[in-house]
């Protein structure tokens, strides 16, 4: 936490910190204040006048049928996101383990997706996935199916879900691929003498051992779904059709910017902030945890 | 050159003292060594003549000057750690230049002083290397360099061979001797190892539960040391420690044994005999149960317990010996070789 | 590998390249794309082989108007722009992490304690929590169309302040009271120590910290409409909805492969620090 011995009082330490300290206050505490200001405001419709309201704003968002529809979607869409990439990436990555020769070529050509903007990886996804031009619906019309994101709800659905998933699999990938490699070798080796096949060991040993890696990337893989993959949802589907791919924060920039319901929004950041600061505590649970043994 | 003055030394954290009370007198140019277990307090102390710790109360003067206030680049100290603190990213040449570096001293007289300091060490050829291409031994040297540079009043020694294998230990003490001696730089080193206490010191504080328990010449505490703690801790093997009642200048010993020339003491006491200083007589009154012989050559360590009880002692007898277990011996303490100290304060009583 | 068997070893590399595949093909497609005419892809299916109208498409992408018909500002203003956000967040970040880093770890002051908690909050609170009351004050402070708008809100860090921190922890205290017997004071030990003991830590949060900034999109969005003040990631959007009336993939794919080229350079060509930097901000 501190060192043994620190440099005599002044006031150097307070002037270092301000810069830090400053930006925190004025684009992160004031602003997370407003909105929970705002949550408790309703405005009328002409923007005229506006009343305290207490928690009616949240009220609303509890009785309200799309709010309910949007936070059941981001949790599917959240699960459906970290499953796939975190199974793909665990794959590859015990399959990477075993290589002597060449497992850091391997990992040069799995890493680059990370880099990729979520914007871009929507806008790649949305042209492999376009109706008329792209080359999996070329594909999918040969088995009879009729690819059209724009119209159909679950081919949107899934395709967010494709796109998401694909950005973040390199970053599961390397972790995945860390955690096994500072598994003892002695270790595993001691498993194969024991008579415990590749698949066995895998089953037995290493995924056991790799729980916290898996526990951990759970936790940031929600939080990348929940609220990195606003630019994937904007770029693909702007939510649609009808909808069908709202998740929580892009309701709240929809609400908020193009609806301009402001107590509404706001009661719905106010929302998105407590989510956040549970994954936060979990995630610190767990690192605390990691740091004991 | 200066000397240095502890005047009732006080350091606590929070409630809990850990210095109680120290005083002592550093003549110019004395080498002063510190010693005692771990948790003693002796880095403490030396950290506090550094300017690394805060001084409870009392005062430490260098010199003539008071400097409890001030700060440690201010103090014309230099310290050796124990783990060296070389700046890893800087050369050999610059992690001794750095300090005259910042104290604006002109090029020149930096290069001079860094290659002077080099020939002593023999450091030369390494002056461009980055620490980590130095071994253990050249390392320390490094560290011994960045102090002499300095040309300070002082010299503070924080345990600096206890990194190093025992071979180079005892090459490097003798170094660090020598070099002191040139030099004639004021120096408090800072030891757990009493042999390394012994063979450098001028003086030796010995330091216990944050007491002093002793300070003078090595000589003076193999003598006559003050209290148990000291005459256990200085000599190897330890002293042996026997309770013993006195009267009229005779010592009982627990198991009936009486020794003669026991002093002016009277009543409960602690008889302590070093393990050297037990002669072979076959009618002596000392007599030992064997248990084990550590043949080492040039002399034998004989570990039993005193005849009927369970005290555990060790005998030291030139030249080789062997003895089956279950023998018992007779032994007679040599003259003027018994110390006698206070059964319950472990203060030593004056024969 | 604790056994041999080829059997195994040929399904492992087969795996591989599958997953290479699936990772590598839509940034395949995407340069195939770019290599076509504006004719050829109107036309399904798509190629999947490159053609020979990279340079052309190349050139008219960087230097020309870009997509026909729309009124962007020109492509290689918006790298510039995007490259100017990137570095001003990476090197905001570092340099206010450092700093508060360093005054957290080696002083003792009254309300430490407070501002370290203060830091922490950043930690919980993403520009898509708090998108409305940010932009306002923004707004307010007329930093909206400016460089100063797209960085500054962003460089606030609490991810690079525990790095740092926990880099600084791990650096021997001997180090400063040597440093302090050798009379150097808190600024002088922090350049002259601290920096050069963790630089290969803030290379590799730089890696880390260029792709955040060149990837931002939700807040460039929201407080640019200047089209002199447009990132290249958020043009990509336009495009796509230029796209719905005018089809030219083949430029659009092009301005997608400019977009991520220079992240996706500084992950391949500095990956050890990469993964470094990854794995020690996420710890």
């Amino acid at each position: 936490m501190l060192k043994r011995v620190h440099f005599p009082r002044s006031a150097l330490p307070y002037l270092l910190v301000a810069p830090q300290i400053l930006i925190t206050l004025v684009f992160f505490i004031w602003p997370a204040s407003q909105a929970v200001y705002q949550s408790f405001l309703i405005e009328d419709a002409f923007g005229l006048s506006t009343e305290f309201v207490w928690f009616e704003n949240f009220e609303l968002l509890v009785d309200d049928e799309q709010y309910l529809q949007s936070f059941g979607r981001t949790i599917f869409f959240s699960a459906a996101v970290a499953l796939l990439s975190m199974s793909a990436a665990l794959v590859l990555a015990g399959f990477a383990d075993r290589v002597v020769r060449g497992a850091t070529a391997y990992r040069t050509l799995m890493i680059w997706p990370y880099a990729v903007a979520p914007v871009l990886a929507g806008a790649l996804w949305v042209f492999m996935f376009n109706p008329t031009l792209g080359i999996f619906p070329f594909l999918l019309d040969m088995v009879g199916i009729d690819w059209n994101h724009y119209l159909n709800g679950t081919h949107a659905m899934m395709l967010v879900i494709f796109a998401a998933a694909w950005k973040q699999i390199a970053y599961n990938f390397l972790f995945y691929l860390a955690a096994m490699q500072s598994i003892p070798r002695s270790l595993i080796e001691a498993a194969a003498i024991d008579g415990a096949g590749p698949v066995r060991r895998f089953v037995d040993h290493i995924f056991p051992l790799i729980s916290p890696t898996t526990f951990f990337l759970l936790v940031i893989n929600a939080v990348y779904a929940f609220f990195d993959t606003f630019g994937i949802i904007h770029a693909v589907t702007q939510g649609g059709p009808a909808n069908s791919t709202t998740i929580l924060v892009y309701k709240v920039f929809n609400d908020g910017f193009v609806g301009l319901d402001l107590g509404g929004s706001a009661a719905q950041s106010v929302i998105l902030m407590v989510l956040v600061i549970a994954m936060t505590v979990v995630q610190f649970r767990f690192i605390e945890r990691k740091v004991e043994y | 050159m200066a000397s240095i003055t502890l005047k009732d030394l006080v350091k606590a954290y929070g409630d809990t003292e850990v210095l109680h009370h120290v005083e002592g007198e550093i003549s110019d140019g004395e080498f002063i060594v510190v010693v005692g277990p771990s948790g003693c307090g002796k880095s403490t102390l030396l950290r506090m003549v550094a300017g690394l710790e805060t001084v409870t109360s009392g005062t430490i003067c260098i010199g003539d000057k008071v400097v409890n206030q001030l700060e440690p680049a201010d103090r014309d100290i230099a310290m050796v750690f124990q783990n060296y603190a070389l700046y890893p990213h800087m050369s050999v040449r610059e992690n001794m230049a750095y300090g005259l570096k910042i104290r604006k001293i002109s090029k020149d007289e930096i290069a001079r002083r860094v290659e002077e300091a080099a020939d002593i060490l023999e450091l030369r050829p390494y002056l461009e290397r980055k620490p980590r291409q130095l071994s253990g031994g050249q390392r320390q040297r490094v560290a011994m360099g960045r102090a002499i540079v300095r040309n300070p009043q002082v010299f503070l020694f924080d345990e600096p061979l206890s990194n190093l294998d025992a071979k180079l230990r005892v090459q490097m003490r003798l170094e660090i001797r020598k070099l002191q001696q040139r030099l004639g730089v004021t120096s408090i080193y800072v030891t757990h190892d009493q042999v390394e206490a012994m063979t450098l010191g001028d003086r030796l504080m010995v330091l216990n539960g944050g007491y002093v328990e002793q300070f003078g010449t090595p000589i003076e505490l193999y003598d006559r040391p003050a209290t148990t703690f000291v005459a256990g801790f200085i000599g190897s093997p330890a002293m042996n420690f026997l309770p013993a009642t006195v009267s009229a200048g005779m010592a009982t010993l627990g198991n009936g044994a009486r020794l003669a020339n026991a002093g002016a003491a009277n009543g409960a006491v602690t008889l302590g005999i070093r393990p050297e200083h037990l002669l072979q007589d076959d009618a002596g009154p000392v007599r030992v149960t064997v248990e084990l012989v550590e043949q080492l050559g040039a002399n034998s360590l004989l570990h039993g317990k005193l005849e009927g009880t369970d005290i555990e002692m060790v005998v030291s007898q030139p030249g080789h010996m062997s003895a089956a277990a279950g023998t018992v011996m007779g032994f007679v303490p040599a003259n003027g070789a018994l110390h006698l100290f206070h059964a319950e304060t472990g203060k030593r009583i004056e024969p | 590998m604790v056994e041999n068997r080829p059997v195994l070893n040929v399904i492992t590399h087969l795996v591989l390249i599958i997953g290479i595949v699936i990772v590598a093909l839509p940034i395949w497609i995407t340069f195939v794309a770019s290599t076509h005419d504006a004719v050829r892809m109107t036309q399904a299916p798509i190629p999947m082989l490159p053609g020979t109208h990279f340079w052309e498409n190349f050139s008219q992408t960087l230097l020309g108007s870009g997509l026909s018909g729309t009124e962007t500002a020109p492509v290689w203003r918006m790298l510039l722009n995007s490259l100017t956000m990137a570095l001003m967040i990476a090197l905001g970040k570092i340099a206010i992490s450092l700093i508060s880093a360093f005054a957290i770890v080696y002083f003792k002051f009254p309300f430490r304690m407070l501002f370290f908690w203060l830091i922490f909050v950043t930690l919980m609170l993403p520009v898509e929590v708090r998108i409305l009351p940010t932009f306002e004050v923004v707004a307010d402070l007329g930093m909206l169309n400016s460089y100063w708008g797209l960085s500054i809100p962003l460089i606030a860090s609490a991810t690079a302040t525990f790095m740092f921190r926990q880099v600084f922890l791990t650096i021997p205290d001997e180090m400063l009271e040597s440093a302090r017997i050798d009379g150097a004071g808190p600024l002088r030990f922090f350049w002259d120590i601290l920096i050069p003991l963790s630089r290969t830590n803030i290379a590799a949060l730089f890696v880390i910290l260029f792709i955040y900034g060149w990837n931002q999109y939700l807040w460039p969005l929201l407080i640019t409409t200047d089209t002199d003040m447009t990132t290249i990631v958020m043009s990509i959007k336009q495009m796509l909805e230029a796209a719905e009336q005018s089809p030219q993939w083949n430029i659009i794919m092009m301005t997608a492969l400019l977009a991520m080229l220079p992240p996706v350079f500084v992950v391949v060509a500095m990956q050890k620090l990469f993964v470094q930097g990854l794995t020690e901000t996420d710890k």
